[in-house]
C-alpha cells in the first residue's frame, strides 16, 4: 500500500439526520491522483457521504482529514479553500447567470488570480461552453448544464473533485462522453470521487471503488476486482 | 497562449458577433454539414434573431448599444431642467421628494433585489441617518460637523447599524429576518419617541423632534432652504440629484463586482453558492449593511432640507411606499426601481388632488381596457354597455328620488361634469353604502377572474360601473386612505400582469 498521507481520509464516520443514523462507521481513503467511485442504490447514503466530506452536515463521531489535517470542525468554505470542489447532484447551476459568470463563481475563492488559464482549460475540455459563454445557464440543455457544472468545479483548480451522479438524466451517448471527460480530467492529475448508480461504466474507468448499502460500506477494492465480484454483479450490474 | 478570446467587450448581449473564425467556419460549412465542435445555434445566432425592419428596427439596435452611463447622465441632466419648466415651489419640492424616494428605492433594492432579504426595518435606517445628521449638525448638542465630512460619516453609521442589526440573526432566512427587523423598527420608533427621557436625560427631544438642523454647507458656501421669496430652494434638488448619480454609479459598480455576482448566485441557490466556497452569512450581512448605508445617507439629505427631524417622519406607511416602488419597478433592476419610485411618488402626489385623481382613474381604466381587449368589438361593447348602464341607472334613480342624484362630485372640471350625469352621487350616503359597495366591488372583481369569454364581458360592465360609483362616493371622500388603496390595487394588477415588476428579470427556472 501507498505510504504517503492520503488526500482525503474518513475514519469511523457516523452521520445522523436528527434521530436517523445514516452513515455507519464509514472509512474511506483517497490518494493523490486516484479515481475512486462510490457505488450504491437509492438512498444508500452516497450524497450524505459527500455532504459529510464537505462539511454541509457534521458527523456525530469520526474524523474527516484533508492532507493529514483534521477538518471535521472546519466550515465548508475553508475545506473548499484547501483544494476540494464539487459537481453537485442535479448540477445546481445559477440559472439567470451566464455560462461565463457561472464558471467565474467556481473560482470565487481565488479573486486575485488570473483566471485565463483556468478558462482556457475548461474551454478546451468543453469547446461548446466557449461558444455559449454569454447564454444564461438556465436555458442550456441537460448535457450542456452538466458541462458547465463540471467546468465550474474545475475553475477552483481542485486537487480533489467530488461528483454526485454525473450521469443522472443524461442520454446514453452523453453518459459515455461525460465519463471520457472524467477520465481526461483525472489523467491531468486531479483526484476524483465519483458517486454513481451506474456501476458498470464508472468501474470501467475507476482505480478503486467502494459500495454503500443502507449507510454501510459493504465492499471495497480495486475496480477490476469489483467488476468481477459476484454479489456486486447481482446487485448492480444485473448480470 | 490559446485561441480563446478573453476580451469580453462584445460579450454582453451580442452573441450575434461571434469569433471571426467561428463565423467563417459556419459560413463555409453550415448549410450542408454542421461543423464539429462548433455550435451551430450560436454561430448563426445573428441570422436567426427576429429583427424589426425599417428605421425603427435600426433605431432600436442603435439605442441598444448606448452604454448605461450615457443614459444616466441624460436622465440626471433632464431632471435638472425641471425648474425651467415650472416656477412652482410645489412642483420643485415634489421633484426633490421624488429623488429622495429614488435613493431609498436604490438602497432597498440592494437588500431585497440583490441580497434577497426581507428587511422590514429599512425605514429605521433612513431615520437613523436623519437623526445622526440632526444630532451632529444642530444646536441640540451644539455640534456642527462640516457637511462634506458628515454625509460620508452618516452613511458609515448607517452601514454599521445595519451590520449590527443583521449580526444576531446570523442565519438570516426569510421569516426570522423579517421579524427581527420589524422588531428593530419598533425599537427605533419607541426609542426616538421616548428619547426625551432616557434615565432623566433628554437625548432626542422625543416626539417634539430636533429643530434647527443645519443646512448643507460646502466649503463655507451654505445652501439656504428657501429662496428670498420664500420658495423651495432648487439647489437642494441639484444636490440630491448629484448624490443620486453617485450612489447609482457606486451601486452599479458594486453589482458588477465579484460581490455583486456572489449575491446573485446566493439568491439563486444558497447551497450551491456555499459549496463554491462563498461566505454566505457575510455576504448577506454586506447586502443588509449596504442597503442601510444608502438609507442613512438619504436620511441626511432629507434632514438637511426639512431642517427638522421627528419620529413621525419614519412610520410604517413609508416602508410600504418604498417596498411598492421596488416591487412595482422590478426588484433587482436599478433602472426598474428608480422608475418605480418616480411612478409611485408622482402618483401619490396626483392622488392628493381630487380633480387630477379623477382624471387619472378614468384614464387608467380606459388604457387598461384598451390594453386587454385591443380595439375590438368587445371593447366597444364594454365601453358602450357601461355608458348606457350608467345613463339608464342615473335616469331611473333621478326619477325615483331627486336626492339620489343631487350630490355634488368632489371638485369640478370637465370630467366631473360628465360624471355627474352618469354616476349616481346621492346628497347623503346611507351609512351602510360605502362598506357594502366596496365589498361588492371586490367580490365582482374576483368573480371576473372565474368566468371567461362573453360572460366575463357581461360581468365587466356592472363591475366598471360599480367601480366608478365607489370611486366617486367612497374613495374621493377619503383621499388619504385612497392613496394606499390605489397602491394596493396597482400591486395586485402588477402581480397578475408581470410578477417580476416592470423591469425585473424574469426568473429562469432550471429543469
Ligand atoms: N436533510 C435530510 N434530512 C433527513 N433525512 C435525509 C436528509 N437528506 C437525506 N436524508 C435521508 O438520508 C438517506 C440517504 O440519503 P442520500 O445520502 O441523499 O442518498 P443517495 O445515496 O441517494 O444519495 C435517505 O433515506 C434520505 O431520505
Ligand atoms: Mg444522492
Amino acid at each position: 500500500m501507498d505510504e504517503t498521507t492520503p488526500l482525503l481520509q474518513l475514519e469511523g464516520i457516523n452521520t445522523y439526520y436528527g434521530q436517523i443514523h445514516i452513515l455507519q462507521d464509514s472509512n474511506m481513503v483517497i490518494r493523490e491522483g486516484e479515481l475512486v467511485c462510490l457505488l450504491g442504490g437509492n438512498a444508500s447514503g452516497k450524497s450524505t457521504t459527500l455532504k459529510t466530506i464537505l462539511g454541509i452536515v457534521r458527523p456525530r463521531t469520526g474524523t474527516v482529514s484533508l492532507n493529514g489535517e483534521d477538518v471535521t470542525r472546519v466550515p465548508t468554505a475553508h475545506r473548499i479553500k484547501r483544494g476540494m470542489a464539487i459537481v453537485p447532484e442535479n448540477r445546481r447551476l445559477f440559472g439567470p447567470m451566464t455560462v461565463r459568470e457561472n464558471l467565474e463563481m467556481g473560482a470565487y475563492l481565488r479573486p486575485k488570480a488570473d483566471l485565463r488559464e483556468e478558462f482556457d482549460r475548461v474551454y478546451e475540455l468543453f469547446p461548446l461552453l466557449y461558444e455559449r459563454r454569454s447564454q444564461l445557464a438556465g436555458t442550456l440543455s441537460g448535457g450542456e448544464q452538466q458541462m458547465v457544472a463540471m467546468g465550474r468545479a474545475l475553475m477552483s483548480k481542485p486537487k480533489l473533485l467530488l461528483m454526485d451522479e454525473p450521469s443522472m438524466g443524461l442520454a446514453p451517448v452523453l453518459v459515455e462522453r461525460s465519463f471520457e471527460i472524467i477520465k481526461q480530467v483525472n489523467d491531468a492529475g486531479v483526484a476524483m470521487l465519483v458517486v454513481e448508480q451506474n456501476a458498470n461504466v464508472s468501474l470501467s474507468i475507476a482505480d478503486r471503488g467502494y459500495v454503500l448499502s443502507t449507510g454501510r460500506i459493504v465492499l471495497e477494492g480495486r475496480a477490476e476486482d469489483l467488476l468481477e465480484n459476484e454479489d456486486l454483479r447481482k446487485a448492480y450490474l444485473g448480470r | 497562449m490559446s485561441g480563446f478570446d478573453h476580451d469580453d467587450r462584445h460579450q454582453q448581449g451580442s452573441p450575434s458577433e461571434p469569433q471571426p473564425g467561428a463565423r467563417k467556419a459556419s459560413e463555409a460549412e453550415a448549410p450542408t454539414s454542421p461543423a464539429v465542435g462548433r455550435d451551430e445555434w450560436v454561430a448563426r445566432h445573428g441570422e436567426r434573431r427576429a429583427r424589426r425592419g425599417g428605421v425603427l428596427g435600426t433605431l432600436e439596435e442603435r439605442l441598444a448599444v448606448v452604454p448605461w452611463w450615457v443614459w444616466l447622465t441624460l436622465f440626471v441632466a433632464a431632471a435638472c431642467t425641471v425648474p425651467l419648466f415650472s416656477e412652482s415651489g410645489y412642483v420643485r419640492r415634489v421633484a426633490f421628494d421624488t429623488v429622495v424616494f429614488m435613493l431609498l428605492a436604490l438602497g432597498l433594492n440592494v437588500v431585497v433585489g440583490w441580497g434577497g432579504l426581507l428587511d422590514l426595518g429599512y425605514v429605521a435606517f433612513f431615520g437613523i441617518g436623519a437623526y445622526a445628521y440632526a444630532l451632529l449638525a444642530s444646536d441640540k448638542y451644539d455640534i456642527h460637523v462640516p457637511t462634506i465630512a458628515l454625509i460620508p460619516l452618516v452613511a458609515l453609521i448607517g452601514g454599521i447599524a445595519g451590520w449590527l442589526v443583521g449580526l444576531p440573526s446570523r442565519r438570516l432566512t426569510g421569516d426570522y429576518l423579517a421579524i427581527v427587523t420589524l422588531f428593530f423598527f419598533q425599537v427605533f420608533l419607541t426609542a426616538t419617541n421616548n428619547g426625551d427621557d432616557v434615565f432623566g436625560r433628554n437625548l432626542t427631544n422625543g416626539p417634539n423632534g430636533i429643530l434647527d438642523v443645519d443646512v448643507f454647507s460646502f466649503f463655507g458656501w451654505s445652501l439656504p432652504r428657501v429662496t428670498s421669496t420664500g420658495q423651495f430652494s432648487v439647489r437642494y434638488l441639484y444636490v440630491a440629484l448629484a448624490i443620486f448619480g453617485l450612489v447609482y454609479v457606486a451601486l452599479r459598480l458594486l453589482n458588477d463586482s465579484r460581490t455583486g455576482r456572489a449575491w446573485r448566485s446566493l439568491r439563486e441557490d444558497a447551497l450551491a453558492a456555499e459549496v463554491m466556497g462563498m461566505p454566505v452569512n457575510t455576504l448577506k450581512l454586506m447586502a443588509f449593511a449596504f442597503g442601510a448605508s444608502v438609507a442613512a445617507l438619504t436620511g441626511s439629505v432629507a434632514a438637511a432640507l426639512n431642517g427638522s427631524v421627528f419620529p413621525q417622519n419614519f412610520e410604517f406607511p413609508l416602508l410600504i411606499t418604498v417596498y411598492t416602488m421596488v416591487i412595482l419597478g422590478g426588484a433587482g433592476s436599478q433602472v426598474g426601481v428608480v422608475l418605480g419610485a418616480i411612478i409611485v411618488s408622482v402618483l401619490l402626489e396626483v392622488l392628493r388632488e381630487p380633480g387630477d385623481a379623477r382624471g387619472l382613474f378614468y384614464l387608467v381604466i380606459l388604457l387598461a381596457l384598451v390594453g386587454v381587449f385591443r380595439p375590438s368589438l368587445r371593447l366597444a361593447i364594454v365601453l358602450g354597455g357601461t355608458a348606457v348602464l350608467g345613463f339608464v341607472a342615473h335616469l331611473v334613480a333621478g326619477r325615483v328620488d331627486d336626492a339620489w342624484t343631487a350630490g355634488v362630485a368632489e371638485d369640478s372640471g370637465r370630467i366631473a361634469g360628465w360624471v355627474s350625469d352618469w354616476v349616481i352621487v346621492p346628497t347623503q350616503l346611507a351609512g351602510w353604502v360605502p362598506a357594502v359597495s366596496y365589498v361588492t366591488l371586490i367580490a365582482l372583481a374576483l368573480g371576473l377572474t372565474l368566468v371567461e369569454g362573453w360572460r366575463r364581458v357581461a360581468l365587466l360592465i356592472p363591475t366598471l360601473y360599480l367601480a366608478a360609483f365607489v370611486w366617486e362616493n367612497v374613495l374621493l371622500d377619503a383621499p388619504e386612505s385612497t392613496r394606499y388603496v390605489v397602491l394596493g390595487g396597482l400591486l395586485v394588477a402588477m402581480m397578475i400582469a408581470r410578477p417580476q415588476g416592470l423591469l425585473g428579470e424574469k426568473r429562469v427556472e432550471i429543469v
